[in-house]
């Protein structure tokens, strides 16, 4: 069970309140994580990554076990502790703006 | 006894003012997507309690919301708007060739008849359309397929398609208006568009009276009188008599023809309304005084309306999408400022109120007309 932990204004728009909590068939990856969150929550679409290009949007960004990993490859494989559910995949807004 | 709702888009959310015909007591709900910048909230004419918002963010993209039950409760729909076949290229500001690329809904235009279907102008200029409540949108690709395309520049606020307008007795014909590309008819539904610039005369483009590239600011129809469109340019206030073909400025005694906004009286075609705006450079009302102008007379000939309204020290604008017109026996004028405040005037302009005072920045304004 992987735990996915979203900034709070995709947390309202998801409509959930704390960690949302993921089955990932397969290799955990960014894009599968990201696949399977968008299709238990369609309102996500676009928000996180283009809808054309599946880039990460510019102020995004992936955190996991004290590393940013938004620059990793979308397939390369999540931390073992994200895996076992031991530490959440954070989905971060950047700090800017007004 | 008839009710008005109020539609109100802000740069952290929207809110929903609504109040009796008499248009004195009002309820204030909000914020809805508090902290999202809500561009445009625009409800069906074939079903009030139908509404449509832009919500955006600069983090998280475009979402588009829905209320079926007159902004009560919302469910998020489509927001996949993808521009048709290969997107192209137009100018970017230093007149190299950009990709199209899309950011935002600047506005909404719901069908006349169906709930179902509505319009939307985004940024980068383009036209959508949905026929399925907002879940699935597809381009109006004849529109960006103008040969001219490849020659549309942004304006300061971005390459938005702001104004959308319905013919009430021809179903195929549509006035659109970009920024600052200039203003589009279709008399096909959609299919084949044709520039409506003739008249237009800027001074800041290369060629004056080019066809294409003015920066239209909005555009203004009474729907008994389709033939005949006002527009707010950068610069001048016109008015086209022939459905765009040709356009005449009507500025007149106005002590500035800049500004973003312009509306028609709900029963009154030849009352008309625009808020004079300093400059393009100071976007605030001349002499600091907001004064509303209002001609009778379909232009030319203006009188301010300040009653209400501060007359020293404000510094506030009005933007493209931030006045409406209510359709009650007396008709109530409404408009937005980048200040936070919400004025409504339920004479038609002879004396304004302010419905709230300290909301964030005002983006847009709409009202319905409840039975």
């Amino acid at each position: 069970m992987i735990r996915v932990v979203l900034p709070a204004h995709l947390r309202t728009l998801a409509r959930v309140d704390g960690d949302v909590k993921l089955e990932v068939q397969g290799e955990a990856t960014q894009r599968s994580v990201l696949d399977v969150l968008e299709t238990k929550y369609p309102m996500l679409q676009g928000a996180i990554r283009d809808h054309v290009t599946q880039q990460r949007r510019p102020y995004i960004r992936f955190f996991a076990c004290s590393e940013d990993l938004s620059h990793q490859s979308p397939d390369a494989p999540l931390p073992d502790q994200v895996v076992a559910g031991t530490e959440p995949f954070f989905i971060v807004g950047a700090i800017a703006g007004g | 006894m008839s009710k008005v709702r109020v539609l109100v888009g802000t740069r952290k959310g929207a809110f929903v003012l609504t109040s009796d015909g008499k248009r004195e007591k009002w309820e204030v709900s909000g914020p809805h997507f508090g902290g999202w910048e809500i561009y445009h909230i625009k409800g069906s004419p074939a079903d009030p309690n139908r509404l449509y918002a832009s919500q955006c963010s600069g983090w998280f993209g475009q979402q588009v919301q829905r209320s079926d039950d007159g902004g009560g409760t919302w469910t998020p729909v489509g927001n996949k708007f993808v521009y048709d076949g290969i997107p192209g290229t137009h100018q970017w500001y230093d007149g190299t060739a950009h990709p199209w690329e899309f950011k935002r809904v600047w506005h909404f235009e719901p069908s006349l008849t169906d709930p179902d279907t509505v319009y939307a102008g985004v940024e980068d200029a383009a036209l959508f359309r949905s026929s399925d409540g907002g879940l699935n949108w597809q381009e109006l690709a004849g529109l960006r397929g103008h040969g001219s395309g490849p020659r549309w520049q942004p304006g300061a606020g971005g390459m938005c398609l702001h104004t959308v307008i319905l013919d009430p007795t021809d179903p195929r014909r549509i006035f659109i208006a970009i920024s600052a590309a200039g203003a589009f008819r279709t008399d096909d539904g959609g299919g084949t568009w044709q520039p409506i610039n003739k008249g237009l005369y800027s001074q800041y483009i290369p060629d004056p009276t080019a066809e294409v590239g003015h920066c239209v600011h909005h555009v203004a129809m009474h729907p008994g009188r389709p033939g005949v469109l006002f527009m707010q340019k950068h610069w001048d206030v016109m008015r086209s008599d022939n459905a765009g073909e040709s356009w005449q400025e009507v500025s007149g005694n106005l002590p500035t023809d800049f500004g973003f906004v312009i509306d028609v009286h709900a029963h009154e075609p030849e009352t008309i309304y625009v808020v004079p705006i300093k400059s393009d450079s100071e976007h605030f009302p001349p002499d600091a005084k907001l004064r509303v102008y209002r001609s009778k007379t379909g232009g030319n000939e203006w009188e301010p309306l300040t009653k209400g309204l501060p007359q020293s020290n404000c510094y506030v604008n009005v933007l493209r999408d931030a006045m409406a017109v209510d359709s009650l026996d007396e008709c109530g004028v409404y408009f937005g400022t980048t200040g936070g405040q919400v004025y409504a005037s339920a004479d038609a302009g002879d004396s304004w109120t302010p419905i709230v005072r300290d909301l964030p920045a005002v983006l847009s304004v709409e009202v319905q007309t409840l039975a």
